[in-house]
């Protein structure tokens, strides 16, 4: 704390009153009209304020339980992906040709980093001293152009979404998987396919996908299980007919299949 | 009692002028609602701030039960919002607190925007508020990610894609974010973790510092 004779200060604050006065905001004393003092009485009252919005917020909280989708699977293709409302503007922006595929950059990096420099530097961009929005028609009317088109923008994409879909993804409605273990292709699965399928057919992320519903009859499972499809490598079984019988009819047994042998067997719950 | 005590500490440590720049000042009628009701748009910085806190506060509790981990996060959300005890209400405050406080901070930046209060001498104070936006920003977005659910998962990914398109330092901003170029994995977790819980606190706690003693120092702008 400098301390010395002659200097002088503001009011009675510890703002050092030099050339640079005009810096310096009036003294509370200078407003018209009454001022309260902020200890104790106007704490007080943003108390009683801050209790009225903690219960609201509180009441909102209890009957709004947070919603937890089913646990992250990287190999889930089908996942729509969306993110928190407060970034649904920036989702969407993305989405116009002009600030999509080769214009990405334009979209992710242009228009926020404009839109946002100018929000940053608005005092320099801003500089007259009259405040009223009237008198800096500009900045006001960037700023409710900018307003707008955020609103636009979230509304846009929020319609655009399919909420009753999105329900599904809930871990309310997971479903859990179950496969008959006394089957006696259960013992040929865990041996050929567990490893890379899962052990209730749910798939390992990074290796295999799920076999919950095959469209394939048990004889096509038994030939891919020999010869692979897609990324799967053929050889993967390894064993007699006989089991490798066993294993398809498991698998065709336990799948959601729509038009297999095994689709009135279904044990899925 | 109390008086003996305050007396005692401030013969050692003069806290009377701290005490003073914290609460002994006038409330000019112009931000007073009780005087004009039209005054309230001066409350949404302070319940910016107040959110902010039940923020921290519930924030510091999910992290009593929540586990950094690819295998076990998603596990230890699940068991806290359907085991614990008032573990959705806890975790409910900071999920919907994350809303409302960019609700808040949005309201607030426009209070302060039309208002022209941001011009000369106020102008510093302005900058760092932007930067406390953006802070946000940071928070809600590493915050979206931990609980590795399908929605965390997939959204994180948009969002690491969106930072990969950035010119020339795209994949090291990507690769800083996720730990990887590539792959949004365990690294990517325990990262977001990181930044949620230590690196953007830090900032959010230093510029909320210099916000609020700029504030103080310059006092509240004047009516229009």
């Amino acid at each position: 704390m400098h301390r010395g004779k002659g200097m002088k200060f503001v009011g009675d604050s510890r703002v050092q009153d030099k050339e640079q006065r005009n810096t310096i905001p009036k003294d509370y004393s200078e407003y018209p009209g009454r001022t309260e003092a902020f200890w104790p009485n106007y704490l007080l009252k943003e108390w009683l304020v801050g209790a009225v919005f903690l219960i609201g917020f509180l009441c909102y909280v209890a009957v709004t339980p947070v919603s937890l989708e089913q646990q992250a699977d990287p190999n889930n293709a089908a996942y729509i992906p969306l993110p928190d409302w407060y970034f649904l503007f920036l989702y969407e922006l993305l989405k116009y040709e002009f600030a999509a595929a080769e214009y990405i950059v334009i979209g992710t990096v242009g228009i926020p980093g404009l839109a946002f420099g100018a929000l940053l530097l608005a005092p320099f961009l801003d500089t007259k001293p009259g405040r009223r929005p009237s008198q800096r028609p500009i900045a006001t009317g960037m700023m409710l152009i900018g307003v707008l088109a955020t609103i636009w923008l979230t509304y846009e994409s929020v319609v655009a979404v399919d909420w009753e879909t999105r329900e599904e993804y809930s871990v309310d409605n997971m479903v859990e998987h179950e496969v008959d273990e006394t089957h006696p292709g259960y013992e040929v699965y865990a041996q050929n396919c567990m490893s890379c399928h899962g052990g209730v057919l749910e798939g390992e992320p990074g290796l295999g996908p799920d076999l919950l519903d095959l469209p394939h009859t048990a004889d096509t499972i038994a030939e891919i299980s020999v010869e692979g499809i897609g990324d799967m490598p053929a050889g993967m079984f390894d064993g007699t007919d006989e089991e490798l019988q066993q294993l398809a009819n498991f698998i065709v047994e336990n799948t959601d299949t729509d038009d297999g042998e095994g689709g009135d067997e279904d044990t899925e719950e | 009692m109390l008086q003996k005590l305050y007396d005692w500490v401030d013969e050692r440590l003069d806290i009377t002028p701290i005490w003073r720049d914290i609460a002994d000042h006038e409330v000019p009628e112009h931000v007073n609602p009780a005087h004009h009701f039209s005054a309230f748009v001066y409350c949404f910085g302070g319940l910016t701030f107040f959110v902010t806190v039940i923020q921290v506060l519930s924030g510091m509790f999910l992290t009593m039960y929540y586990v950094p981990d690819i295998e076990n996060a998603w596990h230890s959300v699940q068991y806290l919002q359907s085991q614990v005890a008032h573990g959705q209400i806890v975790r409910g405050m900071h999920h919907w607190g994350a809303s409302v406080v960019i609700v808040m901070i949005f309201l607030h930046t426009l209070r302060v925007f039309f208002q022209g209060a941001y011009k000369k001498p106020r102008e510093l104070n302005w900058i760092v508020g932007v930067l406390l936006f953006f802070v946000m920003f940071g928070l809600g977005f590493t915050g979206y990610l931990l609980p590795w659910d399908n929605k965390a998962f997939f959204a994180t990914q948009v969002g690491l894609e969106i930072a990969e398109s950035v010119p020339v330092i795209g994949t090291d901003i990507k690769t800083l974010l996720a730990g990887d170029p590539d792959i949004v994995g365990a690294q990517t977790l325990t990262r977001f973790f990181a930044i949620h819980v230590f690196f953007l606190p830090a900032a959010l706690f230093g510029l909320m510092a210099l916000h609020f003693i700029m504030i103080r120092r310059q006092g509240i702008s004047g009516p229009l």
